[in-house]
């Protein structure tokens, strides 16, 4: 051991050198995307979404439906075994994060959303041959408040907002004069200010001069369950709410 | 050595023979001595995130009120009530800020917002980790003993569980675990302990087995032990993995100890021609409203109805068709705790159903199952494991104690040291992987684990894990103000002979009565205030339906005049609501008059057409029930009452309260109390 030790320290200058050289290489391996293993036996020149955009998820918690993109060719079909790695801010999960399209040319993942309450950008990137193409995928995650307002949807607002209609619940909303507007319709409901739409929610439509067929809430649900709705409605607009606030001169 | 020593030596002398120069050097020593402690003070980890800290917000409109606000050091919230420590905010510095909405960088982003004060609860309470350390590593992920690492986001809503025993509207994840640590009976084998001295009580009926011989056979005994989620997908029976000598030893004890009980054998005195019309059986199954409680696969494989009573997909298989028919002739006879009702059919009736749902089988299902009669070796081997198993922690069982304590006590599972906890191989080691990971497959941790293999989805292991994670010590010793108790069912049984009649209608397992009972159909506390008698008689005769978008509904019981009348009676006296004034009458006066104002307010003023049918050909309204004769179906005091305040008559009713003026509820109340329905009509057909 000594000796092993002594001869080491010989080389002098030079050991060191390659001493170091060498734990800075591993250094850099280590910080390199995990290297799968997998093999790319095709490749593809465009990639889609065919489903799990646009989810509604909650923070820290998987996504109800996976995430699944194909891989297609010049012609439009399926590519089986093109590689398709999935990135996305910190905190977001992927598993797995690099996937084979299968003989559907399409690959499939489960994405856990991070622990801040947003909108997520995720990507989908494969290589071509020369470059690689990136898919741009949306997700968003609810806080607390957010969710508590989307439970609170659902039981008080949903059976006239959501035109959606299922067995155990039917919409209301076919049934309405006055067409309700969807929690997701950002066109309009960004432009209403939180006290707008908090004096809806409290008054019912004829506050703002819009149909009673809205009644108000105010003595139903507390100013907490307002502000949660509300804060629901801002988290799942598309196109995104942009709050207006204050305006930081960044930079 | 020797170099090593010669070289050593003349430092000395080089350093030391000189008093002065001997003196300078250690004048030196002390004074870098003395500068590492500022150093490492100044090179400290949450010394750095505070300059970062500072250098984000400084370019920020709001930049002059978040630095005030900003001071450095060590900050710490200190709750000796809660025993917290807290330093967490000494790196997390714009939780409380909420001009940083915008920044999602870690640690400096604001905290999303919640019901509590971030000063008044400090952060381990919900979050873990050691809130006293100031270093990243040991603050996030320590893992010596005494201490845990910071919890995953996924289980965040067990924070709530330690204070909130009762249910919040805001964590569905925790609720659905609690209600899974009832329903999947873990807590028959596992005993549960809430920081108020609660025991946590099962709310499963695992059926008893000592008549088992009467209801069905040996084979499908052993089939359903081999694999129970083969029979039947929805099932909470866990997989216990027996080898098949196993299973058919168990099958060989349960149905040689299986006593006969007088009522299942009796034969129906029916002749079998009735049966032939082949739409009988399903058209009776759905007037039964049997969907209600009992899920069917369909043809795409999905469970259609409810989860209340078992799936019936394959029932032929399981039950003897002489069994069967005693269960539909009074279920109470098998198993005096059922929450199915006594549905007082006819013979004719229970043959056709009993003949329908003997047609619900699989050929496949068990056809190869072939078992030669037990010997007294396998009687006795099937004994043992029953105790061995546990099985008769959870079913009544001939000859077989139930087990105390079986499983180990979980009170305080969310504590457990991690020392005590045997991980896999390659395992992360935190409790809360370690409990996911038991949850999802009990039997990876040793083959001589008693656990079952339960069929749970990823989300409902996720409940349960924050369910069981939210039982810790601290919730145990949480200050008596902050603890918000569970509301517990009451004990609540109707009374004398009508009361018997409700038992054995089990209006109680739909319905709620005085804090006791089912959530399907409506409270019924008030019910007596509410309605009209002669509503009342006719819809017990035949129940027609209120609410158009409903799929579970109110099932015929076929009572006898008497009955109706008898349980009419005991409904109108007894459950009646104190609020309600019995005396309430509407003005006569200007009657017309009143009625059309009531009218309008109805139409434009409230727009109540939005959610009710009042005018069939003009309203569409689908949500509560239709009004066409409520005029006489509720009382005038009840239908006041209700306007003028739904929820104070029945809590989370998704009517909101209006607020409505005395006069506007007294006309509405009479405009709809003019609504009598096109001549009268009481009951369909």
């Amino acid at each position: 051991m000594t000796r092993y030790f002594s001869s080491c320290m010989t080389f002098r200058p030079f050991g060191w050198v390659t001493l170091l050289a060498l734990t800075s290489l591993t250094g850099c391996q280590r910080s390199a995307p995990p290297v799968s293993g997998l093999k790319p036996t095709a490749t593809g020149t465009a990639i889609v979404e065919t489903s799990g955009g646009h989810q509604i998820g909650v923070t820290g918690t998987a996504l109800n439906d996976p995430l699944v993109v194909q891989v297609n060719d010049d012609q439009g079909t399926a590519v089986t075994g093109a590689l398709v790695e999935f990135h996305g801010p910190a905190g977001v999960n992927f598993d797995p994060a690099v996937v084979l399209t299968d003989s559907s040319g399409q690959a499939t993942t489960s994405v856990t959303l991070g622990s801040i309450a947003e909108r997520y950008q995720l990507s989908a990137v494969t290589l071509s041959k020369s470059r690689s193409i990136t898919l741009e995928i949306v997700e968003t995650a609810l806080g607390y408040q957010q969710r508590l307002g989307s439970i609170l949807a659902d039981k008080y607002c949903n059976r006239c907002h959501d035109p959606e209609s299922s067995p155990e619940r039917v919409s209301n909303y076919d049934n309405l004069a006055v067409k309700p507007h969807v929690f997701t319709e950002g066109d309009t409901l960004n432009k209403m200010s939180d006290a707008d739409l908090t004096s809806i929610i409290v008054h019912g439509g004829p506050a703002l001069d819009r149909s009673a067929l809205m009644p108000p809430y105010g003595n139903t649900l507390s100013a907490a369950d307002v502000r949660a709705l509300i804060a629901y409605m801002r988290a799942v607009a598309d196109p995104p709410y942009q709050p207006a606030g204050t305006v930081y001169a960044l930079k | 050595m020797q170099r090593i020593g010669k070289i050593l030596s003349s430092a000395w002398t080089a350093l030391f023979a000189d008093p002065v120069r001997a003196f300078g050097v250690v004048s030196l020593v002390l004074l870098i001595a003395l500068a590492i402690a500022p150093a490492k003070e100044h090179f400290g980890e949450w010394h750095r995130y505070q300059r970062q800290y500072l250098k984000l917000i400084r370019n920020r409109g709001d930049a002059v009120s978040l630095q005030r606000r900003f001071q450095a050091g060590i900050h710490q919230i200190w709750l000796p009530n809660l025993g917290v420590v807290d330093r967490c905010t000494t790196c997390h510095l714009g939780l409380n800020e909420a001009g940083l909405g915008d920044v999602h960088q870690q640690p400096f982003s604001k905290h999303p917002a919640i019901p509590h004060s971030l000063d008044g609860f400090g952060c381990v309470i919900c979050h873990g980790g050691q809130g006293a350390a100031t270093t990243v590593s040991e603050a996030h992920s320590s893992e010596r003993a005494g201490e845990e690492p910071i919890l995953p986001a996924r289980y965040i809503e067990s924070g709530c569980g330690q204070c909130h025993q009762d249910q919040l509207p805001g964590t569905p994840q925790l609720n659905l675990g609690r209600s899974m640590l009832r329903r999947y009976g873990c807590v028959h084998c596992h005993a549960i302990t809430l920081p108020d001295g609660n025991r946590v009580v099962a709310t499963d009926h695992p059926p008893s087995l000592s008549h088992i011989a009467d209801k069905t056979t040996r084979e499908w005994i052993f089939s359903w032990l081999k694999d129970p989620q083969a029979y039947s997908a929805s099932t909470t029976m866990p997989d216990f993995k027996l080898s098949d000598a196993d299973a058919s030893d168990i099958s060989a004890y349960l149905v040689s100890t299986s006593t006969p009980l007088p009522g299942d054998t009796a034969a129906l005195d029916v002749k079998p021609a009735i049966t032939a019309d082949p739409s009988s059986g399903p058209s009776l199954y759905g007037e039964s409203f049997c969907s209600s409680c009992h899920a069917v696969q369909n043809a795409a494989g999905n469970l259609v109805g409810g989860n209340l009573g078992p799936e019936l997909t394959r029932i032929g298989n399981k039950a003897k068709p002489e069994w069967l028919s005693a269960w539909l002739r009074n279920p109470r006879t098998y198993d005096a705790t059922t929450p199915m009702p006594h549905y007082r059919f006819t013979s004719q009736q229970i043959a056709i159903l009993s003949g329908y749902l003997q047609s619900k089988s699989d050929p496949d299902y068990g056809a190869n199952v072939h078992l030669d009669p037990g010997t007294a070796v396998q009687i006795a081997h099937g004994r043992k494991l029953i105790v061995e198993l546990g099985c008769a922690a959870c079913h009544e069982i001939n000859g077989v104690q139930k087990p105390e304590n079986f499983a180990p006590e979980l009170s305080s599972i969310g504590s457990k040291p991690l020392a005590q906890i045997l991980f896999l191989p390659g395992m992360e080691h935190t409790l809360s992987i370690y409990i996911a990971a038991k949850v999802r497959q009990p039997r990876a941790f040793g083959t001589n684990v008693k656990m079952p293999q339960f069929t749970v989805t990823t989300a409902q292991i996720d409940a349960l894990t924050t369910a069981l994670l939210a039982l810790t010590s601290r919730s145990q010793s949480m200050p008596d103000d902050l603890r918000i108790a569970e509301t517990r069912e009451t004990n609540y049984q109707p009374a004398g002979h009508p009361g018997k009649l409700m038992t054995e209608l089990a209006c109680l397992s739909c319905h709620r009565i005085n804090g006791m009972g089912g959530d399907m159909a409506p409270d019924l506390s008030w019910e007596g205030s509410a309605v009209q008698q002669q509503w009342l008689v006719g819809f017990l005769k035949n129940p027609n339906t209120l609410r158009p978008a409903l799929i579970r509904r109110m099932p015929r019981f076929n009572l006898s005049d008497n009955d109706n009348k008898e349980l009419t009676d005991y409904i109108l006296a007894v459950y009646q609501s104190p609020s309600i004034d019995p005396d309430f009458t509407l003005p006569a006066m200007n009657a017309a008059e009143t009625v059309e104002h009531g009218r309008q307010l109805f139409y434009s003023k409230y727009a109540c057409q939005a959610c009710h049918i009042v005018d069939t050909k003009t309203d569409k309204g689908y949500i509560g029930p239709t009004l066409t004769q409520v005029g006489s179906r509720l009382t005038a005091a009840w239908v006041y009452a209700w306007l003028r305040n739904p929820q104070a008559l029945r809590p989370g009713t998704i009517e909101p309260n209006q607020n409505l003026s005395d006069d506007d509820a007294r006309a509405l109340t009479a405009f709809l109390m003019s609504l009598k329905g096109p001549g009268g009509r009481g009951a369909k057909q």
